[in-house]
């Protein structure tokens, strides 16, 4: 156990310093950005002051650069939804501050709207709030309270439903006779369509097979190379934040419990384990692997593993 | 905010009241009202508001709890108070000027009538915040029963009862949750004319009545599985059975209507 202990701290060292490096060489990191959004010591208490007070949010602190992809990850109930309502100014939050490009987005009311905007939400289970007589309706509602031009959201309409694979045709037909996956690609475009700067998507592939799993995960990807638009994506699978997200944040009982690459996240399996998560199941067969004494690193993605093994072949066969 | 409101919220406990029968707090109940709308005079309204104070620290429920569900009804008391203030002929006139005369006797009628309402509130508050709909449904179908006789569907009437104060809770967090969901895309509920926001309810409306007729296909599939048929033959898991408590009960309500009974023939 207890030399298991120091082979992750040892690993997360590692880590650590390979990320720096790989820091220094980006030439995207040399010129200092602002964060889009930076969320400081936000606290949020539902119902205070009954009987059903419940502190959902404590102390929660991060910035989020643009063009990031951010997974944040957390057992039932640690506050992530909660979370992210705060991000687009959805729950006004019992202390602390969002702030938007530097802007507190609680300061002015205009600047609560605009963020709505700016910062698209696309919740849990999104299908539920499709209401409109076609899916070209439903998808222009957003850029519609946006007070756009007739042709500009016929642009975006179109482009959006392009994003997530709706067709032509699809577009003219009732939202509520299409299947479960493409309603929520309808209102995940219906989200898109209002071309966010930063998407937030609460377990957006929740309840789907891994077919539709993969299609709406690849838009989200092409969104995001698209329009260089901030991803954060709430997810319950290990494996998908793992492959896609550059950062992960680990939420537990409403608090920020970690904040830091997959790669740093995932060496402190531990934690995580005992935090009542997963871990992908590649990250675990190699901690076994580890315990059993091979001399393997810590993975999380498949590709990861194969390098792994294939070195480890390698070092075999020459001896 | 949606979430303030309070109709047909139960509080778990296991107060005195909180385990009484269902049945004796709706019996209960209503000697209330009926002692509620005999009473006239200082007295007698004291009586009234200690029984109900008192009622309210045994079972435990805070007081900030009724005060809050009380909220959507302020403008029912103003306006009552209002009108009985204005429209009470008296002789005692207090104040006089251009139209409006306020007398005496109508002051006090209509601190009388906005007392009155605020106790019969609070006294059927009390009775949802401590009696857990089942337990509820379950006493009134069992007070009903004798109108079976008149081929009365009472069991069907009780079970549409259970079901639809079982599901206002999720139907107003779902209502919350499409809310949000709408204002993310950009509706916007606070502004514009009458007409726009009649308007703006469309988004709300349609998905709140696709979800609801959703959850009863669903709820008429998961009860017909366990081969729900009606009442006919159908035995209950906790039978309703009166304990001595309830008979205290009864004691303390015959009290209370005699004591309300005996100050008005004295004219108190
Ligand atoms: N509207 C609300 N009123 C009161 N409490 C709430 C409300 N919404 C959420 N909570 C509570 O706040 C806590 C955090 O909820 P939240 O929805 O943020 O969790 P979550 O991390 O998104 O969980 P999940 O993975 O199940 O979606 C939970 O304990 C929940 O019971
Ligand atoms: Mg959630």
């Amino acid at each position: 156990m207890q030399k298991n202990v120091r082979r992750h701290f040892m690993s997360y060292c590692v880590n650590k310093e390979y990320l720096c490096m790989c820091r220094r060489s980006d030439p995207q990191e040399e010129e200092k950005v602002a964060p889009i959004l930076q969320v400081q010591n936000l606290q949020h208490i539902y119902s205070a002051g009954t009987p059903f007070e419940h502190i959902a949010l404590q102390d929660v602190s991060f910035s989020v650069e643009r063009g990031e992809f951010i997974g944040v990850i957390g057992h039932t109930g640690s506050g992530k939804s909660t979370l992210m309502q705060h991000l687009n100014g959805l729950l006004k939050p019992t202390s602390g501050s969002i702030l938007l490009d530097g802007e507190d987005i609680w300061s002015d009311k205009k600047l609560t709207r605009q963020s709505r905007f700016r910062v698209g939400l696309v919740f849990q289970y999104p299908e539920y709030q499709l209401f409109e007589e076609t899916v070209y309706k439903d998808i222009a509602f957003g850029p519609k309270n946006m007070g756009l031009s007739k042709e500009e959201i016929d642009r975006r309409v179109r482009e959006a439903a392009g994003f997530v694979g709706i067709t032509d045709e699809q577009l003219e037909v009732s939202p509520f006779d299409l299947s479960g996956g493409q309603k929520r690609r309808v209102a995940i475009a219906g989200v898109i369509a209002m071309e966010p700067e930063v998407l937030i998507l609460d377990e957006p592939t929740a309840g789907l097979d891994p077919v539709g799993r993969e299609g709406i995960l690849a838009n989200i990807e092409s969104y995001r190379k698209a329009k260089n638009a901030t991803i954060m994506m709430v997810s319950h699978s290990m494996s998908d934040v793992a492959r896609l997200a550059q950062r992960l944040l680990v939420m537990s009982d409403a608090h920020l419990a970690m904040d830091g690459t997959p790669q740093e996240v995932f060496a402190r399996a531990q934690e995580l384990l005992d935090m009542g998560l997963d871990i992908p199941e590649i990250t675990r067969v190699f901690l076994k692997l580890q315990q059993l004494g091979l001399p393997v690193e810590q993975v999380y993605t498949i590709e990861q593993a194969t390098q792994q093994l294939c070195r480890l072949r390698g070092e075999v066969s020459n001896a | 905010m949606l979430k303030d409101i309070t109709l047909g919220q139960y509080f778990p406990g296991n107060s005195p009241v909180h385990r009484l029968d269902p049945r004796t707090k709706l019996i209960m109940l209503v000697v209330y009202i009926v002692a509620l709308f005999c009473a006239d005079g200082w007295i007698a309204y004291g009586i009234m508001f200690a029984f109900l104070a008192m009622t309210i620290a045994v079972s435990q429920i805070p007081v900030k709890a009724i005060v809050r569900g009380m909220k959507p009804l302020v403008f029912i008391l103003i306006f009552t108070g209002i009108l009985n203030l204005f429209f009470t002929a008296g002789e005692t006139v207090l104040v006089s000027f251009w139209v409006i005369t306020i007398t005496l006797e109508g002051l006090v009628r209509a601190i009388f009538m906005v007392v009155r309402i605020l106790l019969l509130i609070s006294a059927t508050f009390l009775l949802t915040y401590t009696t857990s709909p089942i337990a509820l449904t379950d006493g009134l179908e069992s007070l009903l029963g004798p109108l079976k006789k008149l081929r009365l569907p009472v069991h069907e009437l009780s079970m549409m009862m259970c079901i639809a104060l079982r599901f206002i809770p999720t139907l107003i967090e779902e209502t919350d949750k499409i809310m949000s969901a709408q204002k993310a895309r950009g509706a916007d509920f606070e502004s514009g004319n009458l007409m726009q926001r009649v308007k703006a309810l469309v988004p709300i409306l349609v998905p709140l009545f696709i979800s609801a007729f959703r959850r009863a296909d669903e709820l008429a599939t998961a009860m017909e599985c366990r081969c729900y048929q009606g009442g006919d033959g159908r035995t209950k898991m906790k039978l309703l059975r009166y304990k001595l408590r309830d008979f205290k009960a009864f004691g303390i309500g015959v009290a209370l209507l005699a004591a309300v009974f005996t100050l008005k023939s004295f004219g108190l």
